[in-house]
C-alpha cells in the first residue's frame, strides 16, 4: 500500500483509494491498540517533530501517542506564540528545524497555508494537524474510519456537518473526505456561520436542525467556540442551543437510529446535550481511540515512501 | 549638452498629436521637432529610438515611499530611481509614513530631498492628524506647503463627518481627497471573501466592504461638490457606483493597479505572502468589470500603490504578513501586456491612463511635446519581451508576485530635469 502523495496537507483531491488505504491500515493498528503491548518496531530510527503553534491537547497526545507506539523519536515544539511575533521570520523557523534534519513535521497553526508552506522548504513529510479554517485531515480520517466502523460502510450515507462551519478546519477535511467515498454531505448551522459559497463543493445547506436529524444517518456535531464573542454570530449560547442544539428530546422524537459525532472538546449544553453526549448515540470516546490508529496509519504509510 | 532622440512615434492625447518625428532637447527643453539629421547636430548624442513611442512622462499617483521612518525597505531616492526604472517622471507620495505627513515641515523635506531627482515627487498629506480620524491635518498649510491631495490612505476617512469637512475645507484649494475605501468593522480578513476564501480557510473580507465607503464618499462628495479620488478601486459594485457618479456629474475619479487587472483570488491557492494585498485580489468577476471601466472610462488612471517591504516581513504565515506589494517597476509591462496587447486599450488610452489623467486630476500641467516646452518624456517599446527579474530592481524592496514573468513592453527611457535615465543609468543632456 502507498500514497500518491509523501504529505498530507488536506483532503481535497486525495483519490478515493488513498483514503482507503488510510482506513485498511488504520484497522490494523486499531488491532495492535488492544494488544497488552501497544507498541511496534516500525518507524524505528525515525524522527518527528510536532510543531504545534496552537493550544492542542488531545490532537498532540494523540500524534504523540501514535508516534511513539510506531517506536519513532519524536520531540515536541509547543508555543502559542509563533516565532514571528518574537522576530524571528517562519522561514528562518522552519530553516532550523531543517537543518536539525528530521524525516517528518507533524505541524498545526493559527495561519491556513502554513503546512503547504512547509512542503515548499522541508525536504521532511509534512501532516497537517489542523491549519486555520482550512483543514485538519487526519480528524475527518478518524471521523470517517468511526461511521465505518459502526455502520460498516460511508457509500450512500447521509451526513450532516452542524455548528460554525465558517470557523472549522475539521468541515472541510469532512466534506472532501465523506464525498470522496460516496457519502451525501449537508451542513447546518446558523447561516452567520455557513461560509461562502459552500453549496459549490456540492453540499447541502440547511438551518432546521429537526429536519436534518429526520433526513440524516450521520451527524457530526462541531464545537461551539465559547472563546468566540457571542454577539455576532449568534444572539447567545442558550439562543444557539434552543435552535441548534442536538437534545436527546430531538433524537427520541425525530431519529433514534442517527449517529451522533464530535470532535471535541464538547460543550454540553450548547452544541449537543449531557445526554446525548453520554447517550447510545454517540461515539465519542471510540473517536478518540480510532484517532490514534487513523495517525498511526497515516505515520505508517507517508514514513515508508521516502 | 544636446541629444537628438530618432526615430520616435510621438504620442500625446492632449495635443491630439500622434506622429512619427525626431526630438532635438537642448539642456533639457524641446529645441526642435521634425526631422534630424545627425549631420546638422554633430556635437549631439544620439539616441535610435526607431519605432519606440514616446509620450509625456508617466505619472504614478500612488506611490508609498518609506521615508521618514522606513528608510531600510525604501528612501525617497530609490523610490524615485525605481520610478525612473519603471518609466515615470514624476509620482505623488502617500502620507502614511513615521511620522505621518501631516506637517507642513514633512512635506517640504520631501519635495526638498527629490528636487535634485529626475523624477518628481508630489507629497499626499493626510487628512486627519496622524491619520486618526479625529481631527482635521492643517491643510491650508500643507496645501501652500505642496501638498496636492490629501489622504489617510491605509485607512478609510474615518467618519462621514469628518470626510464632509476635508471635502468642504480642500474645495478652497482645489485638492482632491483621495480615499481609501474599506469599512472597517467588516474588513476582519486577509483575502477576498469568495469561494476561494472558504476553500483557503482564510479569513476573508466582502466586497462589500469597499463598495459600503464607496457609495458613502459618492454621496458626501456630491452634497459637497467635493473632489473625490477612490484609491485602487476593486471590486464590480464600486465601479458600477463611479460609473453611475459621473454620469451624474458628481466630481469623482478612480484608480486601479496593476495587481487588480491581472490577478485573482484563485492565485492565492499557493498561499504566497505577496499576494497578500489590501485591497484584496477579487474574483475574475471583478476582473472582467476592471477591463471594462477601463476601456470605457470609469477609471481614470492606473496607479502602482508600491508597497516596499522587508523580505522578513513579508517571510512570515499568511496572516500576519503585512498588505502590499512594490509596483513601480512592473506595472507599465503588465499594462502594455495585459490592456494594450489584448486590446483593451489603445496606445492613446495608455498615455492617458498613466500621463495625462494623473495630472489632471491632481491638478499638474501634463507636458507638450513641442519646441520650446520642458522635455518630459517616457519612451517604450510596446513589443520588447522581457522577464522580470527583482534582483534588478532599483527599488530597495523586493516584494512582487511578478518575479520570472514574462511580459511584453517596457520603457526604454525616461527625459525629465536636464537628465535622462536610459540603460539602467542616469546621466545629464
Amino acid at each position: 500500500m502507498s500514497l500518491s502523495s509523501r504529505h498530507l496537507i488536506g483532503l481535497q483531491g486525495v483519490p478515493a483509494e488513498d483514503i482507503q488505504s488510510i482506513l485498511d491500515t488504520a484497522a490494523t493498528f486499531r488491532e495492535v491498540l488492544e494488544r497488552p503491548i501497544k507498541k511496534v518496531p516500525t518507524l524505528q530510527g525515525k524522527t518527528i517533530v510536532n510543531l504545534f503553534y496552537e493550544n492542542s491537547t488531545r490532537t498532540r497526545i494523540s500524534f504523540e501517542l501514535a508516534q511513539k507506539r510506531l517506536s519513532a523519536d519524536t520531540v515536541n515544539f509547543s508555543t502559542s506564540t509563533s516565532s514571528t511575533k518574537k522576530g524571528e521570520t517562519f522561514k528562518d523557523t522552519v530553516r532550523n528545524i531543517e537543518a536539525m534534519k528530521v524525516d517528518m513535521i507533524i505541524v498545526r497553526h493559527e495561519s491556513a497555508g502554513v503546512p503547504y508552506f512547509l512542503t515548499q522548504v522541508s525536504k521532511a513529510n509534512i501532516i497537517n494537524a489542523g491549519d486555520g479554517r482550512h483543514e485538519h485531515p487526519t480528524q475527518a480520517l478518524l471521523d470517517m474510519y468511526s461511521i465505518k466502523e459502526k455502520i460498516g460502510k460511508i457509500e450512500g450515507l447521509k451526513i450532516c456537518i452542524i455548528g460554525d462551519i465558517a470557523h472549522s478546519r475539521v468541515a472541510l477535511s469532512n466534506i472532501y473526505g465523506l464525498k470522496a467515498l460516496g457519502a451525501q454531505v449537508s451542513v447546518c448551522g446558523p447561516l452567520t456561520m455557513i461560509p461562502k459559497g459552500i453549496e459549490s463543493l456540492g453540499v447541502k445547506v440547511y438551518h432546521n436542525i429537526n429536519e436534518v436529524i429526520k433526513t440524516h444517518d450521520v451527524l457530526n456535531i462541531l464545537r461551539i467556540q465559547l472563546e468566540r464573542k457571542a454577539g455576532t454570530n449568534i444572539p447567545s449560547l442558550r439562543e444557539y442551543h434552543n435552535y441548534f442544539g442536538v437534545t436527546a428530546e430531538r433524537l427520541e422524537k425525530y431519529n433514534k437510529d442517527i449517529l451522533i459525532l464530535h470532535p471535541g472538546p464538547i460543550n454540553r449544553g450548547v452544541e449537543i446535550s449531557s445526554e446525548v453526549a453520554d447517550g447510545p448515540y454517540q461515539v465519542i470516546l471510540d473517536q478518540v481511540t480510532n484517532g490514534v490508529a487513523i495517525r498511526m496509519a497515516v505515520l505508517y504509510l507517508l514514513g515508508s515512501m521516502n | 549638452m544636446q541629444v537628438i532622440l530618432k526615430g520616435l512615434n510621438i504620442v500625446n492625447p492632449i495635443q491630439n498629436l500622434i506622429e512619427k518625428n525626431d526630438l532635438l532637447i537642448k539642456d533639457g527643453i524641446i529645441a526642435k521637432v521634425g526631422s534630424i539629421s545627425d549631420k546638422e547636430f554633430s556635437d549631439s548624442k544620439v539616441y535610435d529610438f526607431e519605432g519606440k513611442y514616446c509620450s509625456p512622462g508617466f505619472f504614478d499617483m500612488h506611490v508609498h515611499l518609506r521615508e521618514p521612518g522606513r528608510e531600510d525597505t525604501e528612501t525617497i531616492k530609490s523610490g524615485c530611481n525605481s520610478a525612473a526604472a519603471g518609466g515615470f517622471t514624476g509620482i505623488a507620495s502617500m502620507p502614511n509614513t513615521e511620522p505621518t505627513v501631516d506637517t507642513a515641515e514633512i512635506v517640504k523635506s520631501i519635495t526638498e530631498k527629490s528636487k535634485e531627482h529626475l523624477v518628481d515627487v508630489f507629497p499626499i498629506a493626510a487628512v486627519s492628524v496622524n491619520r486618526k480620524g479625529e481631527s482635521l491635518a492643517p491643510m491650508a498649510e500643507l496645501f501652500e506647503a505642496g501638498a496636492v491631495a490629501f489622504s489617510d490612505d491605509g485607512v478609510s476617512v474615518k467618519t462621514a463627518s469628518l470626510l464632509r469637512s476635508a471635502f468642504e475645507y480642500s474645495n478652497m484649494y482645489g485638492a482632491p481627497i483621495i480615499d481609501h475605501c474599506e469599512e472597517e468593522s467588516l474588513a476582519d480578513g486577509v483575502m477576498n471573501e469568495s469561494i476561494v476564501s472558504t476553500i483557503l480557510g482564510l479569513p476573508s473580507i466582502p466586497t462589500i466592504a469597499e463598495d459600503i465607503i464607496v457609495h458613502r464618499d459618492i454621496a458626501v462628495a456630491e452634497y459637497t461638490g467635493g473632489k473625490l479620488h477612490i484609491a485602487h478601486i476593486s471590486s464590480k459594485k464600486s465601479i458600477e457606483a463611479v460609473r453611475e457618479a459621473k454620469k451624474k456629474g458628481v466630481k469623482v475619479t478612480t484608480e486601479v493597479t496593476p495587481h487588480h487587472f491581472t490577478l485573482t483570488d484563485e492565485s492565492l491557492k499557493s498561499f504566497d505572502t505577496n499576494l497578500k494585498m489590501n485591497p484584496p485580489l477579487r474574483t475574475r468577476d471583478d476582473m472582467n468589470a476592471i477591463l471594462e471601466g477601463l476601456a470605457d472610462g470609469t477609471i481614470d488612471c492606473i496607479a502602482s500603490d508600491h508597497a516596499p517591504y522587508a523580505s522578513e516581513e513579508k517571510e512570515v504565515e499568511f496572516i500576519y504578513s503585512p498588505n502590499g506589494i512594490i509596483g513601480l517597476e512592473t506595472e507599465l509591462g503588465l499594462a502594455l501586456s495585459e490592456l494594450y496587447h489584448k486590446k483593451v486599450l489603445s496606445i492613446e488610452q495608455i498615455v492617458e491612463k498613466f500621463a495625462v489623467n494623473p495630472r489632471k486630476i491632481l491638478n499638474i500641467e501634463v507636458p507638450k511635446i513641442e519646441e520650446g516646452e520642458i522635455a518630459n518624456l517616457t519612451i517604450f517599446d510596446a513589443d520588447l519581451i522581457w522577464t522580470v527579474d527583482k534582483t534588478k530592481f532599483k527599488s530597495k524592496s523586493k516584494n512582487t508576485p511578478f518575479d520570472k514573468k514574462l511580459l511584453t513592453g517596457k520603457s526604454l527611457a525616461v527625459i525629465n530635469n536636464k537628465q535622462i535615465f536610459i540603460d539602467g543609468k542616469f546621466s545629464e543632456i
